[in-house]
């Protein structure tokens, strides 16, 4: 197996009284797609933010190229942050910016880059994401799908090494959810990067996962590719997987 | 056991709002100090806070100083005091109602608006992408309002003493006979620079008030619409109460029982 670009070690996280993480261990591989699945509420956004720096665990070690991030100084996080982008389930673009205002937005920020430079840029990421000519629209007027891919658009306009995307598919049509995971596959190979994705969409998991991790009751009860996944004898992973009621999952 | 443990809570809840909104002013602070600063974003913020509240402080300062002196004119000319009306309405506008009045409707107009802004920004994930770009929400969002109240804030309380008084001169002129000479006279005589400008660094401390109690509110939400809806009136509500109290003690401290 390739190294590990970031990784979780015994981490564990509760929002009060609610036990979110507990010893939760996962390694992210360098230059692969892994998607986290599980149960909705059971703590896999939460593992995005705990990659990204936004959340610190309760214990363990959060881990991104060999740095711990749990106990870095906001500043030298920040630097950690400029490799690394997470894309929201909603997009969260600054909806008083423009498209194209909101995925330069990194750039302007970070480079001593032109203002000629940054449209190209932005105009590039635009067009890698399917998204030419909307550099001049709000995100108002953007479609789910659109707005997602915009969400896309900015994440990767710094070339990050790792990309997260948080429920990238949910609530669209299977046409866009096709759409997206193709778009996904393409961004990992054109950044030669990582990518961590969340979702539900089993069909796009299979379409695009190097890896699978599935999380359940606070920790990743089974990993490995997805046909190791889909061979799993783990009967929870098996009861997910046929999106079955009867197994050991309560509901 | 229950009523301290609530008054207990309370004592937490107070200090923590007392913290959070104590280190949001130091980290905007320290972001101004070292001039990392979005000025483009500030000017527009001066256009949406400052000049957008023009109209607003006019009709509120115009009737104020109006009410003042019909309240103060036709019996001062009855007892033959009659010259006192400017000075007295000049009083009143310069060292308390122009900086406080301003102040509370900007509060309700601005510091509205700005929880509501970043309230919705919260639930909406945006503040969050801002962190994870590795931008700092103060610097990005707080310090351009917080610099823009600032500044717009004393010209809004200048705009409001010359509005409040022309309003006062002109009901006295009219109510009570007392020419604007003699007004103008009395003002001048009752006020000096140093009033206006104890004046203007009260709105000073307003304009510190209203943006940090109403970004703090807003980058506190927790929830969805209820949530920006319960910070919005909070941040009026804390707004104007500080506003009042601050306003007691700067009188007190810069003006002493003079």
């Amino acid at each position: 197996m390739r190294s590990a670009i970031a990784r979780l070690d015994d981490v564990s996280l509760s929002y009060g009284d609610r036990v979110i993480l507990r010893n939760c261990n996962l390694d992210i591989v360098e230059g692969a797609i892994t998607c986290i699945i599980g149960l909705s509420g059971a703590g896999k956004s939460t593992i995005l933010r705990l990659l990204d720096g936004l959340r610190k665990p309760d214990a363990g070690h959060v881990y991104v190229r060999d740095h711990d991030i749990c106990h870095m100084p906001e500043s030298d996080l920040n630097e950690v942050r400029r490799k690394i982008s997470l894309s929201f389930q909603f997009a969260a673009l600054l909806d008083s910016l423009t498209v194209g205002e909101n995925v330069a937005l990194p750039l302007r920020e970070h480079t001593h880059l032109h203002d000629e430079e940054i449209r190209k840029i932005v105009e590039d990421a635009l067009e890698s994401v399917g998204l030419a000519n909307t550099f001049n629209s709000m995100p108002s007027e953007l479609s789910g799908g659109m707005l997602k891919r915009a969400g896309f658009a900015r994440a990767i306009v710094t070339r990050p090494e790792l990309v997260l995307y948080d429920e990238p598919t949910t609530g669209l049509d299977p046409i866009v959810t096709h759409l997206i995971t193709d778009t996904i596959v393409r961004l990992r190979k054109l950044l030669n990067g990582t990518a961590v994705v969340i979702s539900h969409d089993l069909q796009s998991i299979y379409m695009m996962a190097d890896y699978v991790a599935m999380l359940f009751e606070g920790a990743i009860i089974a990993y490995g590719t997805v046909d190791e996944i889909k061979r799993s004898i783990n009967p929870i992973v098996q009861q997910f997987l046929q999106g079955s009621e009867v197994g050991p999952i309560p509901i | 056991m229950k009523m301290l443990d609530r008054v207990g809570r309370a004592s937490i809840d107070l200090l923590e709002y007392a913290g959070g909104v104590t280190l949001l002013a130091g980290e905007s602070t320290s972001f101004l100090v070292r001039l990392r600063i979005r000025f483009i974003e500030t000017i527009s913020q001066c256009y949406l806070l400052g000049v957008q509240s023009v109209v607003i402080v006019i009709l509120t300062s115009l009737f104020t100083g109006m009410v003042i002196s019909l309240e103060s004119a036709v019996q001062a000319v009855q007892f033959g005091i009659g010259s006192l009306v400017g000075g007295a309405v000049a009083f009143a506008s310069v060292r308390e109602l122009g900086p406080m009045l301003t102040a509370v409707v900007v509060a309700g107009r601005v510091g509205s608006a700005i929880a509501a802004e970043l309230g919705s920004m919260v639930v909406t994930e945006q503040i969050e992408a801002l962190t994870s770009m590795g931008l700092e929400p103060a610097r990005f969002l707080v310090v351009p309002r917080l610099l823009a109240l600032v500044v717009m804030l004393p010209l809004l309380t200048v705009f409001a003493d010359v509005i409040s008084i022309a309003g006062g001169m002109w009901i006295a002129q009219t109510y009570a006979h007392i020419s604007n000479d003699t007004f103008i006279s009395s003002a001048r005589q009752a006020i000096g620079f140093e009033d206006i400008l104890k004046g203007l660094l009260k709105s000073l401390v307003f304009a510190g008030i209203i943006a940090l109690i109403g970004a703090y509110q807003g980058l506190s939400t927790r929830g969805g619409a209820a949530g920006v809806g319960k910070s919005t009136t909070n941040a009026v509500v804390t707004s104007i109460i500080l506003i009042f109290i601050s306003n007691f003690v700067l009188s007190f401290v810069l003006f002493g029982g003079h």
